[in-house]
Parts: structure tokens; C-alpha cells; sequence
């Protein structure tokens, strides 16, 4: 039996601009966009000229990194070998301040993905960006999306108006585990609070660097506010996170609790073994030397082979040439990141097994 | 030196043989009246009609309660006062009892750090550093003080260093790690500069309150996370501190983190390190990667004692962050005390244990070895 290739969990397909999705936001929207001259729409989390946003050898001359099916192919899918590649919009729907219009975006996004990506090559599955300023919206468009089974998660940004295992979002988890789709936390903020706990900071890079703490208050919350004792079918796919802050982040969760569970009675094992039983990472960036040995340490810190998923980030520049593979993972554990740990935390990609 | 060592000290670690310093005991007042010998007329009238006024809206009790009453040991609690208010109390209980040689004071609330009000806050950081040598100090030879700041106003927090320079009972300015805006900002460089003149570290202890969200997605619900988000709050602290370029510009600062945990040092470095490669065009100030000044500029203390769930995990994060770097803190009197004896797992080597009692400190603080 031929082995299935490799699961990319991160690409980011990039609208040429605001324009892009035009023809896709409904007629009142439309009439907006135009009337009140809303030219652009882009997140500080990723200006579109930082050289993270894209690597050098994919910014096409008078073009934009990620913008189409042709550049994705060619730079990702063929060149790195992927069976399947899952698209995450990083399109900041979640930046507007009316949820209206945020949902409206959102709509727009999800459907601009379905028709010139998902229609166009069959390797493809994509996310359904949820409206998270509006719970309500949110679920309509899980609502909305699900029956296409090329939707295989819904997706959030790390950094919201309030953390997000606030209950008020459960409704939204709940018709995600309905529909059999992981709940996506991809790095990025809606900007509602600095990107640290104490201010704003001077430059991008501590910025960029600020996803890792947001993860890690995005996961106490879910685990804390009970998620996954009220949700215990609910995956968690963290995207673009990082990994090596994860087993500290875990001791520390887990040390206090066992001070101070009273607190939070329906958390009724350690934190440590319920974010193993439902929470994934992808792979890029991966953010530890390139030392085998070290690496090797930092794997068994994790204590699970199942943890992470392989991605490429593209057109997001973590890493040169075709150096996919963190440096220093160690060989035999490939083929569990790019399709056994995958396949496992995706139902809807083992309904109709993956191209070979 | 002048050590006064206990003949009997039941709870002092076998170890120790290099002496015990705790860099991190909590005294109370047990009132504000305490402070009021050294408050101006205008001052106490504003301490007692309109109190201490935090970046929060709790006038009075905790926005997330503490696991125990002043989050403090049950048995921490002298007849009829509050925990850690009364000298001889905390001398038979901790000093004597455990064979502290040097307890480091870290006061914490009610001490007008972080305090809406600039002016109040600096007359309230005088005022607790008198009351630290008057109160604590004068009769007590095996403790030391804090330079407390009102660290918002780093003009004035310069001011009240400089007035406590060359007195060798302070030995470190304290600052609280939730703080208005990043440490590296401008705004805090006059305390590095000061600090750096008097050839004092300039610790940061967990806690405080930012004036903004507790996590950068939103204020959390519970004391669990707030515990958590000590950590992700020292590491943006670690990150501004590093990227702005304080240790180019003050290449001597010594940075202590207290009750931060440390587990979560070297994941801050490597991460930093990885975009920091990316990103140079923006920070060309920064002349080496950044886990290179987290190697050299800063330390940590140890309680609360990370916990990996394969204890031996402990030995690679202490070797990752530096042994030498690593300081016991005790955290009394508060309810996730660590006790010397019980918070290092046995394989950690014995002498690097004896080092983290006291050789690190000592080092730390430019005192003799024991």
C-alpha cells in the first residue's frame, strides 16, 4: 500500500486586497465598501512588507506573496511534496469593530476560498474564519460551511476581545463538535489590548514574538473555563504557535492548579494530560536551535509523538530552500508529524482517505 | 561578615553549606499608620481619605481572591496581627527556624507602587524604605531591603535610588513585573541608569497591575491564570528589555526575576532568537541575538519551583538557563512557600544546590562568600 503524502496544516492564501473579496461581500456590503472608501483592510500582525509576512524568493514582481493557486503550487504543494494542504485566511476579518461588518467580511473570506481555491485543485481543504466579535455569527457560518466537507475546522485568531474560553463563546465549540471540526487558533491579534500584558511594545519583532504568550493565555483559558470537560470532543489545532513554550507553560498550569483547583472544580485531571488528549501544534515556526540533542530533550518535554502537525506556513518566511523539517527532528518521527498525527486530529480528511 | 547563624536550625537543607540566602520574604505593616512617621501631612491625608489607588477597580480586596487569606500559610499568622508583620514572629518561624543567613524584604502592597498617582507613589516608596530599615533592619542583622520605586516616574524613581546608594543594607531596587508600559521603554531608563551607578540589580517581582487586559486577549476569569500570566507578563518584560537595547545602553544591568518561575527562559530565547534573524533590518540596534544578553543580563529565583511532570526535566531548563544564575527564594510568608528543604527535587547535584542557596546570591549581590 502506498503511503499517503504529506498533510501541509498551514497555508495562507493572501486576497490580492480588499478588492478581491468585493465580489464576494453582499450588496449592502458591497455599496459600503465602495460608498465609504474603504480601500484596505490588513493586520498589523503581518504589514505586508515584513520579511516574515513573506519570504523573498515568493514575492512575485507587481504582485502579492500568496495570492494565487499557481504560486501555491509551485511554491508549496509540488515543491514540498503535500497531499493535501489546509488554507487558514489570515485576512483580518476580525479587525472591524462592527460585528456586522466583521461577519459580513467573514462571509466573503470564507467563500472567496471556496470558490478560487477549493473548486480549483482537489488537494485543498480550508478553514471557516469564524466571526468571534458575535458568537452568534460564528456559529451561523460553522452552520453555513459545514456540510462542505472540504471544511475542516473552524479557525480563531490567538489574541480576541476577551480570552476564549470565556462561555460565552461555547456555542460556537459546541457546533464545532457537532459538525466534527477542531476549533483552529491561528497566531494573530484583533488588536482589542496590546500585544503584551504590560503595553505596547516599540518593534515588530516583539510583536511577533508576543503570539507565544497569547497562546499560552488562549490555552489556560480553554482549559480553566472547562472547555474540554463541557466539549471532551473537541479538538484543539494551534497554528503558527510555536512549540518549545509548551511544556513549560504546561508545569506551571499544572503546579498551580494542584494549589488552587478548588477553583476550578470541573478541571478534574492535570491540565498537562488534557491539553495532550486535545491539543495539536504545527511545526513552523519552530522555535528551538538547530542542535539535535537539544531538540531530542525538547520532544521528550513534550512526552507525546502526537503532538504536532507539519506545515509550511507558507508564504510566511520561517525557514530557506526546502528546509520544511526543523532542523534537528529526528527522521522517525516525519512521517507521524506529516500524516499519522494529521490524519488522526482531522476527521473529515479520513472520510475519503488522502491522495497517495 | 556578620552572619549570626543559629546554633539549632531544624529546617536549614544539609546543603546549605554555603550559606542560605532567601532573596524573597514579604513584610506587612500591620496598618498604613506605620508609614506615617515618614509621609508628609499632605500624603497621609491622601493614604487614609482616598488610599491606594491601583490601575484596577478594587478600592479594596483582590480582583481575583488569593487562595488563602492575604495569600499567606495558615500558620504564618502571629496572635492577633497579620502575616510577616511581626519581626519576631518571622524570626522564629523562618529566619531561625530554617537557618536563613541573609532574607532579602521585598515589600509588597500596600506600597503605593504602581499607584495611579506619580507623586503619591514616590512619597509612598520613601516612606516603605524607612520603615524597611526602622521597622526590620535596625534589630535584625541578617536582613535586607529593597530600594522600592515608584517605578511609573523614572525620574523619581532615579531620585530615591540615588538617595539609598552606598547604604549596603539595600541591595537591589525593586520593581513589580506588570508595569504601564513595557520595562524597556524610555521611560524606565533613568532606573537602569541609577541602578547601574549604584551597582544595584534591579529585581522584578510578579505582580502589579498594568492598567491594561491581564492576558493580551482579554482580562481572564480566575487566581489560576493570573498565577499563569506572571509568566507571559515577565516574558514580555524579558522581550522589551532585550529588543529595545537597555543592555546595549547599560551593559552592566543585572536583572533579577522573582516568583516568575524560569522554566520558560530558554523557549523566550530561542524564539527570539529565531525572528530576530528575520527581522534584523528593524533592530539594528541589538549587536548580538538575544538570548545572549538573557544569558548575561538577567537571573531568576526559584520559588515557585517549576514542576515538569518528569521532575528530571528540571535538570535540562537549569543547565539551558545557567546554573550560576539560579537564586532560592522562599516566598514567605505566603501560601506557595517553598520550603529549602523540600523544593529541590535530591538529583540535583548536591553542590549546585549548595549554589543556588547561597553561592548565586552572594555573587548577585557583590557579597563576600559565606
Amino acid at each position: 500500500m502506498t503511503r499517503p503524502r504529506a498533510i501541509d496544516c498551514d497555508l495562507h492564501p493572501t486576497p490580492a486586497g480588499l478588492a478581491a473579496l468585493v465580489p464576494y461581500l453582499e450588496p449592502y456590503w458591497r455599496d459600503s465598501v465602495e460608498e465609504r472608501g474603504m480601500e484596505a483592510l490588513e493586520s498589523a500582525s503581518y504589514p505586508p512588507n515584513a520579511p516574515i509576512t513573506a519570504r523573498a524568493d515568493w514575492r512575485p514582481r507587481g504582485g502579492r506573496a500568496g495570492a494565487t493557486l499557481a504560486q501555491l503550487q509551485a511554491e508549496a504543494l509540488d515543491r514540498f511534496g503535500a497531499g493535501i494542504g489546509i488554507l487558514n485566511c489570515l485576512f483580518p476579518v476580525q479587525l472591524p469593530f462592527s460585528e456586522d461588518m466583521s461577519a459580513a467580511f467573514a462571509r466573503a473570506l470564507n467563500d472567496w476560498v471556496r470558490a478560487e481555491w477549493l473548486d480549483r485543485d482537489p488537494r485543498l481543504r480550508a478553514s471557516i474564519v469564524l466571526p468571534m466579535a458575535s458568537p452568534e455569527h460564528a456559529v451561523e457560518e460553522i452552520e453555513r460551511l459545514a456540510p462542505d466537507r472540504r471544511f475542516v475546522q473552524g479557525m480563531i485568531l490567538a489574541m480576541g476581545e476577551v480570552p476564549a474560553g470565556r462561555r460565552t463563546f461555547w456555542p460556537v465549540y459546541a457546533a464545532l463538535e457537532r459538525h466534527g471540526l477542531p476549533l483552529a487558533i491561528h497566531a494573530g491579534s484583533a488588536y482589542r489590548h496590546p500585544v503584551t500584558s504590560v503595553g505596547w511594545p516599540s518593534w515588530y519583532l516583539e510583536d511577533y514574538a508576543a503570539h507565544q504568550q497569547g497562546f499560552q493565555s488562549t490555552l489556560a483559558s480553554l482549559v480553566t473555563e472547562g472547555v474540554f470537560a463541557k466539549f471532551p470532543g473537541l479538538k484543539v489545532v494551534l497554528l503558527e504557535s510555536g512549540v518549545s513554550w509548551l511544556p513549560p507553560f504546561l508545569w506551571r498550569l499544572t503546579k498551580t492548579w494542584k494549589g488552587v483547583r478548588f477553583e476550578v472544580p470541573w478541571v478534574d485531571r492535570p491540565p498537562a494530560e488534557i491539553v495532550r488528549d486535545h491539543v495539536r501544534l504545527t511545526v513552523q515556526p519552530f522555535d528551538a536551535p538547530d542542535d539535535p540533542d537539544l531538540v531530542r530533550r525538547l520532544l521528550d518535554h513534550l512526552r507525546s509523538d502526537e503532538l504536532l502537525l507539519w506545515a509550511s506556513d507558507w508564504p510566511h518566511w520561517q525557514f530557506d530552500g526546502d528546509a520544511v523539517a526543523p532542523p534537528g527532528l529526528p527522521a522517525d518521527l516525519l512521517p507521524r508529524i506529516m500524516v499519522d498525527n494529521p490524519l488522526a486530529t482531522y476527521a473529515r480528511l479520513r472520510e475519503e482517505g488522502v491522495p497517495s | 561578615m556578620n552572619v549570626v547563624r543559629p546554633i539549632a536550625a531544624p529546617g536549614r537543607p544539609a546543603v546549605a553549606t554555603l550559606g542560605l540566602f532567601d532573596c524573597d520574604i514579604h513584610p506587612r505593616p500591620l496598618s498604613l499608620e506605620e508609614y506615617r512617621p515618614w509621609l508628609s501631612a499632605e500624603m497621609w491625608h491622601r493614604l487614609s481619605t482616598y488610599g491606594i489607588r491601583p490601575r484596577h477597580g478594587f478600592a479594596k480586596g483582590y480582583p481575583f481572591p488569593k487562595a488563602a487569606p492575604l495569600a499567606s500559610r495558615r500558620d504564618a499568622w502571629p496572635p492577633g496581627k497579620v502575616p510577616a508583620s511581626d519581626l519576631d514572629f518571622l524570626r522564629a518561624q523562618h529566619l531561625d527556624f530554617h537557618g536563613i543567613d541573609i532574607g532579602v524584604l521585598n515589600p509588597l502592597q500596600p506600597s503605593g507602587q504602581g499607584d495611579q498617582n506619580d507623586a503619591f507613589s514616590a512619597a509612598m516608596a520613601y516612606a516603605v524604605n524607612e520603615w524597611q530599615l526602622e521597622r526590620w533592619l535596625r534589630d535584625e542583622p541578617r536582613l535586607r531591603a529593597s530600594v522600592v520605586v515608584p517605578y511609573e516616574d523614572g525620574e523619581a524613581s532615579a531620585r530615591e535610588i540615588r538617595r539609598r546608594a552606598g547604604d549596603r543594607r539595600f541591595v537591589q531596587v525593586l520593581l513589580m513585573s506588570r508595569t504601564a508600559e513595557p520595562l524597556g521603554r524610555k521611560r524606565y531608563w533613568p532606573i537602569y541608569e541609577a541602578a547601574c551607578e549604584a551597582g544595584l540589580p534591579v529585581a522584578f517581582h510578579a505582580f502589579g497591575y498594568s492598567g491594561w487586559a491581564m492576558t493580551n486577549g482579554g482580562w481572564p476569569s480566575f487566581y489560576i491564570e493570573e498565577v499563569s500570566e506572571h509568566a507571559t507578563s515577565c516574558q514580555s518584560q524579558v522581550i522589551s528589555l532585550i529588543v529595545e537595547g537597555v543592555f546595549e545602553r547599560f551593559p552592566s544591568l543585572r536583572i533579577l526575576m522573582i516568583e516568575c518561575g524560569f522554566a520558560w527562559i530558554p523557549s523566550v530565547g530561542w524564539r527570539l532568537d529565531k525572528h530576530w534573524r528575520k527581522l534584523k533590518d528593524e533592530v539594528p540596534h541589538l549587536r548580538r541575538a538575544p538570548s545572549e544578553y538573557l544569558r548575561q543580563n538577567f537571573w531568576v529565583s526559584t520559588q515557585p519551583m517549576d514542576e515538569p511532570e518528569r521532575p528530571e526535566h528540571l535538570l535540562d531548563v537549569m543547565e539551558w538557563i545557567g546554573w550560576d544564575r539560579i537564586l532560592y527564594a522562599s516566598d514567605y510568608p505566603h501560601w506557595d512557600f517553598d520550603d529549602p528543604r523540600t523544593a529541590f527535587p535530591a538529583f540535583i547535584p548536591p553542590e549546585r544546590r549548595r549554589d543556588i542557596f547561597g553561592a548565586n546570591a552572594r555573587a548577585l549581590y557583590g557579597m563576600p562568600a559565606a
